[in-house]
Order: structure tokens, then sequence, then C-alpha cells
């Protein structure tokens, strides 16, 4: 695994090229966005290339991980909460978890607080992440990665968990400039530190332009030294949105309770949308 | 299933629910039906509530409900919006919100919640979403209100997977974890408003809903629940709350249909 401190060159890439040099067979793989920014474009990219025995790495799986796991991509899950947001479950990924179809999936939860420490951890370059969490509950019991250590100087009692450090991080961003410098507005979610805990940084944006013009001097900007390769991909986050491009499509994630309650429905609309298409 | 006068139970639940929250909470909002309520209160008795979603969305004052914490409404009305990492760490677990509004698939006797899985955990009956940000809004805001409709499959003795701890095995089992919030002080079901008893933390019914009988409660709960000597009836719901909530949900549509 490269280090994931060392400095980079962003390149220009096509997504398919992207996608065919940094995401490999069984690869820790971070998509992250939180609602806001889902880089749903890759994600079907990774899926046409037909990645196999990926640990998917997300907060909230939403329905890109719901289309990874039902095509079989994925081998583990490391996440926090595997719901369509609003709407109710993943049937995907219930159907992997209950069932074991296409292939049974690994589970490694935490809570959000765990995740994002961990991420921060990862960000860090630290081993692990120490939190106030999971206190009374069973996902301690259940995950062997959630551990409980004794504060050095106040004996306190606080969880530990490892830090993540995935492979590859996939984000979606609205801008980048012409040397690969990318810029994120509104619900940034646990992106910047996702590309930085990673070894590899893949970047989506809805457009390339010779100056980010920031709206503020605070935006989140995460410098072309930190990404590896950025693909321009208008509209690479639909259904979920890009703030100020364009609005989170909240009927498809409604309907799309429907389209994947059903293995013959979720398959042939996977085919006639995904597997056949530029999406 | 409508009851005397003009008002659904899920109505009765979500105004009984604002009622309880104050124009000076700082609040962490669930999805659904918690948001329903915060924001009912939000334009009813307490505009000067925060709310805060877990997305980043620092004092969000959406016009309609949004479908997802991360709406791009919650973002658009929010004073600021910050990291999902600063989130928690600052804010959630800094101790500076004072209310967490959480809903419930399974809750029990003492107010520990399950949202991850009926049946065993490796291969579960019904798997569902999971934990989230509950398990640390239980802990660390000051205390906690919990909504959920009254359904005996919802309201079980023991949960049988502890995703967010309440008062564990009653009494002073939070503070043994070194808990010091109160924790669920207050769930608000389609029937009645419970409380916890001050010694066990069993929580006890202190108000019946119109309408509503002990008996209807007893058949809808999971163990042999109590009933409050003081027990008084909730008020019901005023034409102005109904007529609040209901423009809110109609705003909402269609997102709000897929909560029904």
């Amino acid at each position: 695994m490269t280090d994931p401190g060392a400095p980079r060159r962003a390149r220009f890439l096509s997504l398919p090229e992207a996608i065919a040099e940094y995401v490999h067979d069984g690869d820790a793989v971070a998509m992250e966005g939180f609602t806001h920014l889902i880089p749903f474009a890759a994600g079907h990219e990774v899926i046409r290339q037909g990645r196999r025995d990926l640990t998917l790495i997300r907060m909230t799986p939403d329905l890109i991980y719901d289309q990874l796991i039902g095509m079989g991509c994925a081998r583990r899950l490391v996440f926090s909460w595997g719901g369509n947001p609003g709407v109710g479950s993943l049937h995907r990924l219930r159907d992997a978890v209950e069932d074991g179809w296409p292939q049974p999936l690994l589970l490694d939860e935490h809570s959000h607080a765990g995740m994002a420490a961990a991420y921060a951890a990862g960000a860090a370059g630290l081993p692990c992440a120490i939190l106030r969490g999971y206190v009374g509950t069973d996902l301690a019991r259940e995950n062997p990665s959630i551990r409980f250590i004794e504060c050095p100087f106040t004996g306190e009692r606080l969880a530990a968990i490892p830090a993540l450090r995935p492979d590859v991080t996939i984000i979606h961003a609205q801008r980048a400039d012409r040397a690969g410098n990318v810029l994120i507005e509104g619900i940034v979610g646990v992106q910047k530190e996702a590309v930085l805990a990673a070894a590899r940084a893949v970047v989506t944006v809805e457009e390339v332009v010779d100056d980010l013009a920031p709206a503020s001097p605070n935006s989140v900007i995460l410098p072309f030294w930190t990404v590896d390769a950025v693909v321009e991909v208008p509209g690479g986050a639909r259904p979920s949105y890009a703030y100020g491009y364009y609005g989170r499509d909240n009927a498809f994630y409604l309907s799309w309770d429907a389209i994947s309650r059903d293995r013959e429905t979720f398959l042939r609309w996977m085919g006639e949308h995904v597997l056949s298409g530029r999406t | 299933m409508e009851r005397a006068g003009d008002y659904t139970p899920s109505e009765m639940m979500i105004i009984a629910a604002a009622r309880a929250l104050r124009n000076d909470d700082v609040c962490f909002v669930g999805i659904g039906a918690p948001s329903a309520a915060c924001n009912l209160a939000r334009l009813t008795h307490a505009p000067g509530i925060t709310l805060i979603y877990e997305s980043g969305t620092i004092a969000a004052r959406p016009t309609v409900l949004p479908l997802s914490i991360g709406d791009p409404e919650l973002c658009a009305t929010a004073l600021t919006t910050v990291p999902v990492p600063e989130m928690f760490a600052y804010w959630l677990q800094g101790g500076r919100i004072t209310l967490g509004f959480l809903a419930a698939a399974q809750l029990d006797r003492f107010g520990n919640i399950n949202t991850t899985v009926i049946g065993p955990y490796a291969r579960p009956k019904i798997r569902l979403p999971g934990a989230g940000g509950a398990p640390e809004i239980a802990s660390f805001c000051r205390q906690v209100f919990v909504i959920v409709p009254h359904e005996r499959r919802a309201f079980v003795e023991r949960v049988e997977f502890v995703t967010t701890f309440g008062f564990g095995e009653g009494g002073e089992h939070r503070s043994r974890l070194g808990l010091t919030t109160a924790g669920p002080a207050l769930v608000v079901t389609s029937h009645c408003l419970m409380r916890p008893d001050p010694e066990t933390k069993e929580l006890i019914v202190t108000s019946l809903h119109p309408g509503v009988s002990k008996e209807e409660v007893m058949e809808r709960t999971g163990w042999p629940v109590r009933f409050a000597a003081d027990l008084e009836e909730t008020p019901r719901p005023t034409a102005y709350e109904l007529s609040v909530l209901r423009e809110l949900l109609k705003r909402s549509a269609p997102d709000a249909a897929a909560r029904s």
C-alpha cells in the first residue's frame, strides 16, 4: 500500500481510465458523500468493470452500495447506517445479509461517531480513533474492532477503533481547476478525511474551470497533491445532488424501493440503466 | 383509525411531541416523525429552537420536511454547515446539545432502542438500518426524547439488540457506565406519553391521549406496563396545531407520503 501522506499529482483521466487504474479487485474502497455529492457515476463504472471482493467503506451505504452489493462486487461492508434515507430498507443489502444473495456479506458495523472519528484518525496518520462512544451498546459485542481503553491521564474508559485507511477513496465534488485542485461546498460530510486517509484518491467533478472562484475562503479545498485522478463527470452525483448545480432526486430514492425489492426487477434495471449505458 | 374528533393517532403523537420542545432547546433531530415534531414546534410555540441534523447543518429552518438528513433544503436554510467529524466530536460529544430526538424500531421497558437486527446478528430475520448517530446522541445530549407508534411489536420487554442504550437494566445503570446525561426522559407514542420512574427507570405511562384506554395501551405493550398515580389526559390537538402540521406535511409531499 502506498503512503497516504505522500504528495501526489492529479491526472485528468476519463472515468473508465480512472477506475481501471485505481480500483482493483480486493481493494478497500470508500465512496463518501453524506447524502450530498455521492459519486454514483464512479460507482456505476466500478460495476461495469466487474470489480470483485471489494471491502466497501461508507458511513451511509445508500443506493450506490445497494447496487454494488446486489451486483456481487462486495465481500465486506464497513458502515454505520444502511438504509434508504427517509424511505426504508436497502433491499439488496438486506438480501445479502439475510439470505446471502448474490453472495454473503461480512459486516464491520459502527456508529456514525465511530466512523467519522476513524476517518479523521486515518487522515491524521494515527493508528486508531479514540472517542466517547458505544457506551452500553451491543455493537462492541459483534464487532471485535470496537474496544475500550483507559485514558492515561484521567482513567476514563474510552472507545478505541482502528483508523480507516482505504486503499482508494472516490468522491464527487463541484469543481476542479486545471491543476487539479478540488473544491467542495455545502454539506461537506466526511469526504476530506476519507481522501486524506486513503492510499489513492479519485475525484469526479461537475466541471473543470480556470479559476475555482471559491464562495468563501473557508470552502473545503483538496490541493492537487492530495488526489490522484480528476475526472470531469457532469451530473456524476445523480440521483444524489450537487449543491449549486442540481437538486436531490427524491422521487428516484422513493422509486428505488420497488426497483430493488425483487432480484429480477433489480437485475433488469441494472442491465438497462447501468451495464449498457454511460450513467 | 380516526378517533372522536378529526385527527389521527399519528397527528396526536407528533403534536404531543412538539409541545414538549422548548424555544431554547438545541436539538439533534432524527429524520421522519422527530423531524416533523421539531419543525412543528419551530413553526408554532418555539420559533427560536435550534435544529441540528447529523449531516452537519446547524440551525436549519427547512420550509419542507427533508426526506433525508442531508437534503439540500437543510444546508440552504442553516446558520452554518460543519463537517460530519466535527458535528460528532465538537458539538455532540462536546456536550453542546440539550436534546436528542430519536425514532425507534423496537424499544424496551428501560428505554433501550434496537434499530439493528431482529433475530440473530449473523443471520438476522430482519436486517434493520443500524445505529447511525443514535448511540452517541443518546449518550451525550443532555436528555433524549423518543417517538414511536404504539405497536406491540415495537414495545418489547427487552430489545434483542441494544443499538442505543437507554437505562440498560434500570436503576443506576447509566451512571455505573459513566454516563452523566439524563437519557430517555420522554417517550411519545401514538397513544400516550411515558416517562421513566425516578428510581427504577422503568417507563411509566404518565398521560393517555384523548379516547385511549389503559387496556388499549396494555394490549399494545409487551411488558406489564404501569400507569402513574396522577395519570393525565393529553390535551387534544388544537385547530391551530393541526392546521400548521397539515400544511407542513402537504408542502413536504410527496416526501411525506413515503413515511406514512
